[in-house]
């Protein structure tokens, strides 16, 4: 018991020392230095002001977020378009072969999501293995402008977020009992309506799961838009990397930073509200 | 039953992949009887029913219902309607949309389904739950819930998977009553699987009795339980005792079997030949133990009490034979014989009245 004890103290302890100098001591400079004036010299300097928040309502920056939500929201669409008949597919072949594709979508995240994206650029380039495939089968005339297009940063995000859509639902469709199919059927249901009444509904858990991490991330990530968009898409994450790396703008960037974990906590207090009611409202397995 | 039957099986076969699950199986369902498939588990009585459902589908054969063929039509197209023995009640629906699911499909009448479904829980004696949740329900109410969700879709045929099986001893037996009544009150066909020989002799109009894929006999259950046609049927409804014997004479209905050097006349239902090798099928209820051989005068066979297993309203002894068998003897109280608690170890005879056996 002693022992038990103490390996639980020491590995929650460890968890929370590391999230705590790696995450929350970070983000408390962050916010800290939200209301701190900038400083050319040093910076920052420590003094008060609200200056930061009224830069970041300014229209430049309304537009930066609206497009971040709609390029976010666009993504969560596609990947759970493109995610649920996979996931459902998953779910539903043998368990070998099951394995095998599980480990194929896997493998893709032992290498860095940076590399993958240059991975990207060299399939998507005026000259690139996409357009000498179509230029070779006459498909097109010349060379498709896809690269630093929005296209572009859709496929990206849509590419690089796909698992995270997958798993869960894979995992709410894994749980589905297939009886109650039989049963929907066996009362004078057709397809769609099994999909719509039973199917659905019972794998919306996994779906808001997927959406959520599909979504919050899409609002963050600054090196996909910033590599295949070029610089045309200006979104949330490159305002906030361009504050701090190019302008120098530790401040401004900081109040970014603050107003970005704001929506994001929303969109988390949201999910949970609708995954709590997802879970009351069905899922026999509280009984 | 001269009626024309309303489903019928014709030489149905259902194999999955190399396994025959139902063997070229002949069966004739009429309107408004209580039939069971009962039969040791892996018999194929619920792939029966689930090629009746139209949720497996036919390797050879046919099923037709009214007279025309379903082969082939999905169940979401046929008039039949299922109870599964998992409930399959839909989690993320409360008790009244589970059970309105089916309506709703049909027609759009909110009041119409409303009333139907009030209606249904009535019949199932589950008014004010219309707000539950299937988790929020116990095993039984559960059980009720998926009766109402399939009866109130008014199909001809009810098909029961093992519908009980899940609830404990005492409700089991409130819902035999209950699936009686409603089986009454609806007048509709109702076709049950089950395992226990006891809710189905307690429950059916008529028994097909089946084992590895095929019907080893259908009936009454009187006839199954009395009448046994082979040594399965026997063995697997009720217990049985079964002496080897040959057939020394024959008269008329009647034979004479020499059981361990007895000559006990028996009927001859078999139309067995003389010297012909028998088996003398009886119940252990149909045993009668005396203390003196010569009580009854007849022919009997001897051996001593081994146990002794006290009932209540019966007296089971376990007696071993001098010739080598073991067998079981059920007897009931009556007030005026007040001797039937033997020893163990006690010698008795056993014998049976004439016609009270079974020859196969």
């Amino acid at each position: 018991m002693v022992s038990k004890s103490g390996f639980r103290n020491v590995s929650i302890g460890s968890t929370l020392l590391w999230i705590t100098v790696f995450v929350v001591v970070p983000y408390l400079f962050v916010l800290v230095f939200s209301f701190f004036q900038r400083d050319p010299e040093q910076i920052v300097a420590a003094v008060f002001t609200w200056q930061n928040y009224k830069d970041i309502f300014s229209p430049v920056f309304l537009v930066v977020c609206w497009n971040s939500l709609i390029l976010a929201l666009g993504t969560t669409v596609i990947t759970l378009l493109v995610a649920y008949p996979f996931a459902f597919f998953l779910g539903r072949i043998p368990e070998r072969i099951r394995r095998i594709l599980l480990l194929l979508m896997i493998i893709p995240f032992w290498t860095s999501s940076l590399i993958r994206t240059y991975a990207l650029i060299i399939l998507f380039k005026a000259n690139g293995i996409v357009n000498g495939l179509l230029l070779s089968l006459k498909l097109v005339d010349e060379p498709l402008a896809i690269l630093y297009t929005q296209t572009s940063v859709f496929i990206g995000l849509v590419y690089t977020l796909l698992p995270f859509m997958i798993l869960p639902i894979y995992s709410s469709i894994q749980k589905l009992d297939l009886r109650l199919i039989e049963a929907a059927r066996d009362l004078g249901a057709t397809s769609g309506h099994i999909f719509l009444r039973i199917v659905l509904p019972l794998t919306l858990p996994g779906i808001i799961a997927g959406s959520t991490m599909v979504f919050l991330p899409a609002l963050g990530l600054f090196y996909i838009p910033d590599l295949l968009g070029g610089a045309r898409s200006m979104l949330i994450g490159n305002f906030i990397k361009n504050q701090f790396l190019t302008t120098g703008n530790w401040p401004l960037g900081s109040a970014a930073s603050v107003i970005l974990t704001l929506i994001m906590c929303l969109f988390l207090y949201v999910y949970f509200l609708s995954s709590r009611k997802a879970r009351t409202s069905g899922m026999g397995e509280m009984a | 039953m001269e009626s024309l039957p309303i489903v019928r099986l014709q030489g149905v076969t259902k194999r999955f992949d190399d396994v025959c699950a139902v063997d070229s199986l002949d069966l004739d369902i009429y309107q408004g009887e209580f039939l069971t498939l009962l039969g040791p588990s892996g018999c194929g009585k619920t792939t029966v029913l689930r090629l009746i459902a139209g949720l497996e589908t036919l390797s050879a054969g046919e099923i037709s219902m009214n007279g025309s063929r379903l082969n082939g039509t999905p169940p979401n197209k046929r008039n039949v309607n299922t109870v599964f023995q998992s409930y399959a009640l839909f989690p993320h629906m409360t008790v009244f949309e589970n059970i309105a699911f089916g309506l709703r499909l049909k027609q759009s009448d909110k009041q119409a389904i409303r009333h139907q479904v009030s209606e249904a829980l009535d019949l199932v004696k589950l008014s004010g739950l219309e707000n539950r949740r299937p988790h929020q329900l116990s095993g039984g109410q559960q059980q009720r819930v998926a009766m109402a969700r399939a009866i109130v879709n008014k199909p001809q045929v009810l098909l029961l998977d093992e519908p009980l099986s899940a609830l404990d001893y005492r409700l089991r037996q409130e819902m035999e009553i209950e699936l009686k009544r409603v089986h009454r009150q609806l007048g509709i066909t109702f076709v049950f699987v089950t395992h226990d020989q006891e809710e189905a002799i307690s429950m059916s109009d008529r028994i097909a009795v089946m084992n590895e894929g095929r019907v080893e006999q259908i009936g009454t259950p009187i006839k199954i339980y009395e009448e046994p046609e082979n040594m399965f049927v026997a063995r697997f409804v009720g217990e049985i005792n079964v002496f080897d014997g040959h057939v020394v004479n024959v008269n008329n209905g009647s034979a004479v079997v020499d059981i361990h050097g007895q000559l006990f006349p028996v009927q001859n239902r078999k139309k067995a030949g003389t010297g012909d090798k028998v088996r003398v099928l009886l119940r252990p209820e149909d045993i009668q133990v005396t203390r003196d051989a010569d009580k009854n005068g007849g022919p009997a066979l001897s051996g001593k009490v081994d146990e002794v297993i006290y009932k209540g309203k019966t007296v089971d002894l376990v007696i071993s034979l001098d010739a080598g068998e073991t067998i079981n003897v059920t007897q009931f109280f009556n007030e005026d014989q007040e001797d039937l608690v033997y020893g163990e170890g006690e010698r008795v005879h056993v014998d049976w009245l004439y016609g009270w056996e079974v020859i196969l």
